[in-house]
C-alpha cells in the first residue's frame, strides 16, 4: 500500500521471441501433403447361393501376372508396355453388329467378332500370384486405369472439348463451386457410362 | 532561424519493430491451423511405388490408413524381414485388419461412416499375397473403397 497509481507496464519485448519459438515449432512439425493414389472399388462378397452371371468369353480380357512379374494377356506373353494399347483395343472394339442392342456408335476399334461387343460389356479380369511384387501389380493397375482414362478423355474431348481426368479432378476438388460441380457431375457421369470401369480381380492363385 | 536548424538529423531513425509480433503471430496461426501432427510413427519401410493415373486423396478425415512393408532394421530381430502390416502403432496380422477397420469406422461421425476410404500404403517390395489377404478382410467388413497410395511418377519405374 505504499504506492498507488498506474500499474507498471508489462514488458512485451520478449513476445516476439516467444511467438518465434512457437512459429518455428509448428514450421518444423507441419507436413502439408495430400496423398494421391489409384482409387479402386473392391467387389462385395457375394452370397454363396447367388449364381455368377454368365459372361461370354470374348467379352473378358484376361490379365495374368506371375511371380516373376511376367504378363499373360489373353493367353499371350506380353510386354507390360504394350498392355495399355491392348486394353484400349479390347475396350474400344465394339464388335456388336450395327442395329443390335449393344451396338457401340462411338467406338473407334476394329470391330472384330472375337473381341468385346461393347465397352459396357467388356470386362477386364486381373489375376495375380501370391508372390507377385506389389510394384508390378501397381504398374499393371496403372496401365489398365490409364487405358480407361485414355478412352474417356477421347470421348470427353469429343463431347465437351476437355479431358475427362481434369473434369473429374475438378469435380472431386472440395474447392470447386457447387454449381460448377453440378454441371460437371452430369458430364462425368455420362462419360463414365460410355466406358464403365469393369475390372474384376479374382482371388489370388496359390498353385501356379 | 533556430526553428529550421533544430531538426538536425543524427543518422537513420531505428526501424519500428512494434508490428513484428503481429506478423509473427499471423504466421504462427497460419501454421497452427494447417499443421497435421503425424499421428503414428512408421515402423515399416514405406517406399511407395509410382503411378501416373492417380487421384488425390482429399479430406483426410475420411481416410483410414494401413501400412505394409518390411519392418525397419531395429524391429527386424523381433519381427523378421518379411513384409508386415502396421495398424496404428503396432505390427498386426491380416486377421486384425477387419477389427481395426470397424474400430476406426466407429470413431468417425455417423455421416462419414459410409464414405470412408482405406488408403493402403504399401512398400514396393511387398508381395501380393499379403495384399490379397488384406483385401479379403476389407471385403468382409464391407470397406470396399480402397486407394493404393502411390507417388506421382512413371509407373514403369517400378519395374527396375
Amino acid at each position: 500500500m505504499a504506492r498507488r497509481g498506474a500499474p507498471a507496464e508489462v514488458n512485451a519485448g520478449s513476445m516476439a521471441d516467444i511467438a518465434f519459438l512457437l512459429l518455428i515449432f509448428f514450421l518444423v512439425t507441419t507436413t502439408i501433403e495430400t496423398d494421391a493414389g489409384l482409387d479402386r472399388m473392391l467387389p462385395p462378397i457375394e452370397p454363396p447361393t447367388e449364381k455368377p452371371p454368365i459372361i461370354k468369353e470374348k467379352n473378358i480380357f484376361t490379365v495374368n501376372i506371375n511371380r516373376n512379374g511376367q504378363l499373360l494377356v489373353e493367353e499371350e506373353i506380353t510386354d507390360i508396355r504394350k498392355l495399355r494399347e491392348k486394353a484400349i483395343a479390347f475396350l474400344d472394339n465394339g464388335g456388336a453388329p450395327s442395329g443390335s442392342l449393344d451396338y457401340c456408335s462411338y467406338c473407334k476399334g476394329k470391330r472384330l467378332g472375337d473381341s468385346s461387343d461393347s465397352p459396357a460389356k467388356a470386362i477386364i479380369s486381373l489375376k495375380n500370384d501370391r508372390e507377385t511384387k506389389y510394384s508390378t501389380y501397381i504398374t499393371v493397375q496403372n496401365e489398365l486405369v490409364g487405358a480407361y482414362n485414355d478412352l474417356r478423355n477421347r470421348e470427353a474431348q469429343r463431347l465437351y472439348g476437355r479431358d475427362f481426368t481434369s473434369m473429374e479432378a475438378d469435380y472431386l476438388d472440395p474447392e470447386t463451386d457447387s454449381n460448377v460441380k453440378d454441371d460437371l457431375k452430369e458430364k462425368v457421369k455420362r462419360i463414365q457410362e460410355l466406358f464403365p470401369q469393369k475390372l474384376s480381380e479374382a482371388e489370388t492363385d496359390t498353385t501356379n | 532561424m533556430s526553428k529550421f536548424t533544430k531538426k538536425k538529423d543524427s543518422g537513420l531513425p531505428a526501424v519500428n519493430t512494434a508490428s513484428l509480433p503481429d506478423i509473427v503471430f499471423m504466421l504462427l496461426f497460419f501454421f497452427m491451423t494447417v499443421t497435421v501432427m503425424k499421428d503414428n510413427t512408421l515402423k515399416v519401410r514405406n517406399d511407395l511405388p509410382n503411378a501416373s493415373e492417380t487421384k488425390k486423396l482429399e479430406k483426410k478425415d475420411r481416410v483410414i490408413y494401413i501400412y505394409v512393408g518390411a519392418p525397419e532394421s531395429q524391429y527386424q530381430s523381433k519381427f523378421g524381414k518379411e513384409a508386415r502390416i502396421q495398424l496404428n502403432d503396432k505390427f498386426s496380422s491380416p486377421s486384425d485388419v477387419g477389427g481395426y477397420i470397424l474400430e476406426e469406422r466407429a470413431k468417425k461421425s455417423q455421416d462419414l461412416q459410409n464414405v470412408l476410404t482405406v488408403a493402403l500404403k504399401v512398400d514396393k517390395e511387398a508381395n501380393m499375397g499379403l495384399i490379397s489377404d488384406i483385401k479379403h478382410e476389407l471385403r468382409k467388413v464391407n470397406a470396399l473403397k480402397v486407394n493404393y497410395t502411390t507417388y506421382d511418377g512413371d509407373a514403369f519405374n517400378n519395374l527396375q
